[in-house]
Parts: C-alpha cells; sequence; structure tokens
C-alpha cells in the first residue's frame, strides 16, 4: 500500500518567536527553520510501515515556499521514496491544505495519509480532521500506536481521560502525537542518497480550489507579562508567603 | 444570532468544560443551545439544561453516539449547523477531533483554542505555543470554535431549567469502531479543573519517586501533572502532559518540580494564578515566570514541604 505523508516546514520548536513592534506579524525571518516536529513523527511511521513490509511507498508533500524542498529533502532521507512540492508564497490556512491535499490524494490514491496532529506555528490541530472530513474517511487521531490488519488501521490515541483505541477502515488519515515514535537520526550517506529522489513540483493554480485565506489577522500582541518573583530561602518562608501574601492555600 | 455548544461528556457527566464554553458562547449575545448526542445520556441533557445561560438542549440519544465518534457526529452537527451564527465545543481532545471535521463539511474555517471574544466575529488565540496572541477575524457565516477553557468562567446552575428536545441521529458512518478505552484510574481533582496542580519533571530521575509526588499532591488536594520528558519517562500517564500541546492549565497554585520551564510547558501553565518552581538549577528559565522559587534538590525541599504542610 501506498502512504501519503504532509510535511510543514515550520519555525523550528527552539525559537521563541515574537510579534514585530508594528503588531502586523512575528519576527521569523531570520529564524531557524525546519520540518513540524510531529510531521517527523509522521515521516518515521510511515517508513517503519514500509520496513514492516506493509507499505511498498511513502511519498511526501509540503505546501508552501520554494524552501519546502529543503523540508522535503529532510523527509527523503530519512527514508521515503519519493515527494511533491506545492509551491506558493501564499499564507494556506488549514482548509486550503486539506482542499489542496485531497486534490493529491485523489491523485496518489494512498491507503493512508499521515499529519502531523498540531503545526507548532499556527497550532491549529485541524488539518487531519479536515482532509478525513474532505475525503469521507475515517480519522484517527493524536496517534500513539498503529497497526495495520486485514483492510484497517488499528489506532489507540492519546485523549483527556487515558487512550482509546479505534479501529478504522481503510483508507483513513492518521495524524501523530509524541508517543508514537521516536523519529531516527538522518547519517550523511542517507542525505547524499535523498538528492537523488525526485520531488516533484506543483502549484496551486493546478487544482480548481479556492484557496483564499477565510481567517484574517488583525494584529498580533504578545501576551501579558508575568511580574518577576522572588527566590525563598526555605519551605517555611515559602509556606508563608503562599499562606499570607498571595493567600492560595 | 445564536449559537450551539457541543457538549463533551462520557455519557454520564457534563464535563466541566463544557461550561466554560456555554459562558464563551453567551458573550456572543444571542441565544445559547447545547447538544448533547451519546447514549443513555439523559442524565447529561439534564446538567446541560440547568446550566445558566442555555435556552434549548438537543438530545440526541442513539446507538451510533455512543462512542463520540467524529465520523458519526460530525454528520449530525452539519445538520443543525444551518440554524446558527457560531457552533463551538470546548478545546478538550473529543472537541479537537470533532470540530474540524465539522467545519470542514460546511466548508469553512474553524477558529482553534479561543481565549476571547472581541466581537461576532473576531476572536483573540495563542500562536506559536502562547509567545504570541493573534486576532482573527472571520469571513465565514458559520463561526466553527474550540473554546480554551481556563480563558472562560464555568456557568453555574439555575433552578429554572431549559427544555431539552430530541433530534434524530445522522447514524453509524462504518468508517470507525472503538475497540476500547483505557482510562487512567484517579483519585484526584480532574487536572484542567484543579485548583491545586503539583507537576512533575525529568528532574524526578525515576518512577519509583513519585510517592514523593503523590504525598506532596495528598497535603494539597491538588492534581498531578507532568512534563512531556516525565511523560516521555514513562513516570505518568500520557494525559498528565501539560503544556502546548498537552493540557492547558491555570489553577489557583502550580507548583513545578524538577521542571526547566522549556517554553512548550510554560504555554500550558503561564496564566497559573500562583506559580511556585522546585529547582536545583538556580538558572532554570521556570523561574523567570515563578513567583515564589526554591533553588534546592527535590529530594530535600519536597520531604521538608510535606512535613511542614501536615504540622
Ligand atoms: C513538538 C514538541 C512539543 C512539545 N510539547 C510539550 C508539552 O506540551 N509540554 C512539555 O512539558 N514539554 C513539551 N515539549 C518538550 C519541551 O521542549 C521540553 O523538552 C520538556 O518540557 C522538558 O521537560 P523537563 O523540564 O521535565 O526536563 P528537563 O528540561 O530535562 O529539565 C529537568 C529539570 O529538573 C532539574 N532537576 C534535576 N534534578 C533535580 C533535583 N534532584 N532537584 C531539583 N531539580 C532537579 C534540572 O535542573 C532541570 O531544570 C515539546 C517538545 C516538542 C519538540
Ligand atoms: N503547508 C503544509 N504543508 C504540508 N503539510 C501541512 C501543511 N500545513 C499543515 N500540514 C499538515 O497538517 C498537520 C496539522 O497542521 P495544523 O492543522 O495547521 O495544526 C501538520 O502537522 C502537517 O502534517
Amino acid at each position: 500500500m501506498k502512504i501519503l505523508v504532509a510535511v510543514k516546514r515550520v519555525v523550528d520548536y527552539n525559537v521563541r518567536v515574537r510579534p514585530m513592534a508594528d503588531e502586523t506579524g512575528v519576527e521569523i525571518s531570520n529564524a531557524k527553520m525546519s520540518m513540524n516536529p510531529f510531521d517527523e513523527i509522521a515521516v518515521e511511521e510511515a517508513i517503519r510501515l514500509k520496513e514492516a513490509g506493509i507499505a511498498d511507498e511513502v511519498v511526501l508533500v509540503s505546501l508552501g515556499v520554494s524552501q519546502c524542498q529543503e523540508t522535503l529533502r529532510t523527509g527523503l532521507a530519512m527514508g521515503a521514496d519519493r515527494a511533491l512540492h506545492v509551491e506558493t508564497d501564499v499564507e494556506l490556512q488549514p482548509l486550503a491544505v486539506a482542499g489542496l491535499l485531497k486534490a493529491i490524494v485523489d491523485r496518489e490514491n494512498p491507503a493512508l495519509v499521515v499529519l502531523g496532529k498540531q503545526a507548532i506555528d499556527d497550532d491549529a490541530n485541524q488539518t487531519g480532521q479536515m482532509l478525513a472530513a474532505l475525503l469521507g474517511w475515517g480519522q484517527g487521531t493524536f496517534a500513539c500506536a498503529v497497526k495495520i490488519e486485514s483492510g484497517a488501521a488499528v489506532v489507540t490515541r492519546e485523549i483527556d481521560g487515558g487512550t482509546r483505541t479505534v479501529s478504522l477502515k481503510l483508507p483513513a488519515v492518521i495524524t501523530t502525537d509524541l508517543r508514537l515514535n521516536e523519529p531516527r537520526y538522518v547519517k550523511l550517506p542517507d542525505i547524499m542518497k535523498a538528492k537523488k529522489k525526485s520531488i516533484e513540483k506543483l502549484a496551486p493554480e493546478d487544482f480548481d480550489l479556492d484557496i483564499t485565506p477565510r481567517l484574517q489577522t488583525l494584529k498580533v500582541s504578545e501576551p501579558p507579562k508575568r511580574k518577576a518573583g522572588i527566590i525563598v530561602d526555605d519551605v517555611n518562608e515559602l509556606l508563608d508567603k503562599l499562606r499570607n501574601e498571595a493567600k492560595v492555600i | 444570532m445564536s449559537a450551539l455548544v457541543i457538549a463533551d461528556h462520557d455519557n454520564e457527566h457534563l464535563n466541566a468544560a463544557t461550561r466554560c464554553t456555554i459562558t464563551a458562547a453567551g458573550e456572543l449575545g444571542g441565544g445559547v443551545e447545547v447538544l448533547v448526542a451519546g447514549h443513555n445520556c439523559a442524565a447529561v441533557a439534564d446538567a446541560a439544561a440547568r446550566c445558566e445561560g442555555v435556552s434549548r438542549v438537543l438530545l440526541c440519544d442513539d446507538e451510533s453516539c455512543r462512542a463520540q465518534l467524529a465520523e458519526n457526529i460530525a454528520p449530525l452537527v452539519v445538520q443543525l449547523a444551518e440554524r446558527y451564527t457560531h457552533v463551538l465545543a470546548a478545546a478538550t481532545t473529543s472537541g479537537k477531533d470533532l470540530m474540524p471535521r465539522v467545519a470542514a463539511l460546511l466548508g469553512v474555517a474553524q477558529i482553534s483554542d479561543i481565549i476571547a471574544i472581541v466581537s461576532q466575529d473576531t476572536f483573540i488565540r495563542p500562536i506559536y505555543a502562547g509567545n504570541v496572541l493573534a486576532t482573527v477575524q472571520s469571513a465565514d457565516s458559520t463561526r466553527v470554535i474550540t473554546v480554551r477553557r481556563t480563558a472562560f468562567q464555568s456557568a453555574g446552575d439555575t433552578d429554572n431549567p431549559a427544555p431539552v428536545e430530541t433530534v434524530t441521529a445522522a447514524g453509524d458512518s462504518g468508517l470507525a469502531r472503538l475497540l476500547e478505552e483505557n482510562q487512567t484510574p484517579s483519585e484526584r481533582p480532574e487536572l484542567t479543573g484543579a485548583d491545586v496542580v503539583i507537576a512533575v519533571g525529568r528532574g524526578l530521575g525515576n518512577k519509583e519517586h513519585l510517592d514523593l509526588i503523590e504525598k506532596l499532591a495528598d497535603s494539597l488536594g491538588a492534581a498531578i501533572g507532568a512534563s512531556r520528558a516525565a511523560v516521555d519517562a514513562g513516570f505518568v500517564p500520557n494525559d498528565y502532559q501539560v503544556g502546548q500541546t498537552g493540557k492547558i492549565v491555570a489553577p489557583r497554585l502550580y507548583i513545578a518540580v524538577g521542571i526547566s520551564g522549556a517554553i512548550q510547558h510554560l504555554a500550558g501553565m503561564k496564566d497559573s494564578q500562583v506559580i511556585v518552581a522546585i529547582n536545583k538549577d538556580a538558572e532554570a528559565p521556570i523561574f523567570q515566570v515563578a513567583d515564589y522559587g526554591i533553588v534546592g534538590d527535590l529530594f530535600t525541599v519536597v520531604p521538608q514541604l510535606i512535613a511542614a504542610l501536615n504540622r
């Protein structure tokens, strides 16, 4: 079976992002960029399914600026077979991404699409569920374990009270949570090999879709800062402060 | 102008996060109705009907809704949605699972995890792990929204319950089936609603030391939370994780024990009323958000704290 994995290029998780002084956007022009960490987990899972003989091809797709190619190269070096890049400078919101991904699914016919549960820039946590809706497929969100058995994906999901396991008819959509796996490190020879793998370029215009953003960002601002606190000497002073100053116990 | 709130529940109890969502829906200024979809869940509908501000409850009691699979519930919500200007749910794992599916079927955007309502079409939501607050305006006629519980008061009870009407289920999609559910057993207050949270990090070293944290939590009637590192290390179950990609908490008192204070962790707790940090590294970033810090070894400090509290 074929697995499609959606990978987003985002500001690296170590970067502390700040709003610009005029509050029209965030300062990220020189920031380090990386593959969304949840998407690395998605790529890893797909490759493991291939290594286990369950999948026969892993295809990556990324939507966005030309540098998404670097992100795709990382995924190819991890072991994916080939990649698609829908190149655009336009801001893509989750519904537009889901729409474009659906068009690609219609073309590629994968049995499984794996996405991250959340992009760490917009923190939307929407795209996988939206894609499943548009395709009319089942969705295994926030997955911490995935098994493929006789035409079904058995997905254990992290939920507020613990976990739940669902069986999804294939084809299906899965979104990854942090504990699904630990992505491998790519080695130099793999990076070299990945250079020969194909990245097909597409444009949003190749698909007949309205991708205009539905949400307009009016401004971005800094959240209220906490006042600097104090270091106390010992437990007695702490309890005194909590009881008599903060009055929380 | 009216809003539909999708109730979060386990067929027996209304999740308190839904009460906060009802408050948020009320701020929009129109009527607030609640959908309870489940099976043998009349008690939930009754609880929702008693919430202040609710004018009507729609009860969909059907076998196909028992497990509240998004595949089965989303078509039902879509059928009902045309009567409403806003459809809201709490940003719990079930709300996050369901609502984008609803939005996509309606062909509209979703506004995730709002923390404030500016007007009927404009909302504030955190992005980049809460380092930035975005004010966003929706161009859609139906606004599909998830609500951050900690940003809104809980709706109280009234003596005048709203009427409960039944609605018909959309049926079983045949796409998904629940095989098993494992609830983390706990006698403690629920993490996202707790007054006091003791959060544990990698500094705990190993799972055997969790006893110490349990004792401290007992002394304060607290819930236990954790950093991702503590969850990954297996000290506590996954649903204890607090942070950007875990649970968001804002208790009266948050005590971080052996947690460094990575941005992803701070995203989940920095709106707590009072933050205490116990860490042996004076440079740990957690001290930058802590109201009170103790620089010291947790294995010395925590037993002292328990002893002093139990005195
Ligand atoms: C995509 C992504 C999502 C993430 N989401 C989350 C999230 O939702 N929540 C989250 O928490 N993290 C999240 N993280 C992880 C985050 O970046 C940090 O790695 C994590 O929070 C660190 O946990 P920690 O503070 O327990 O561990 P560490 O950073 O290792 O800190 C341990 C601390 O314990 C102290 N310590 C050690 N021994 C003792 C002792 N005996 N007494 C006192 N202090 C001691 C040390 O000084 C240190 O400060 C995410 C990361 C990524 C990439
Ligand atoms: N521009 C994009 N290109 C590729 N994948 C994306 C893009 N945007 C979102 N995704 C996928 O959707 C997931 C969830 O994103 P979001 O809904 O924005 O939080 C990500 O982890 C990716 O797998």
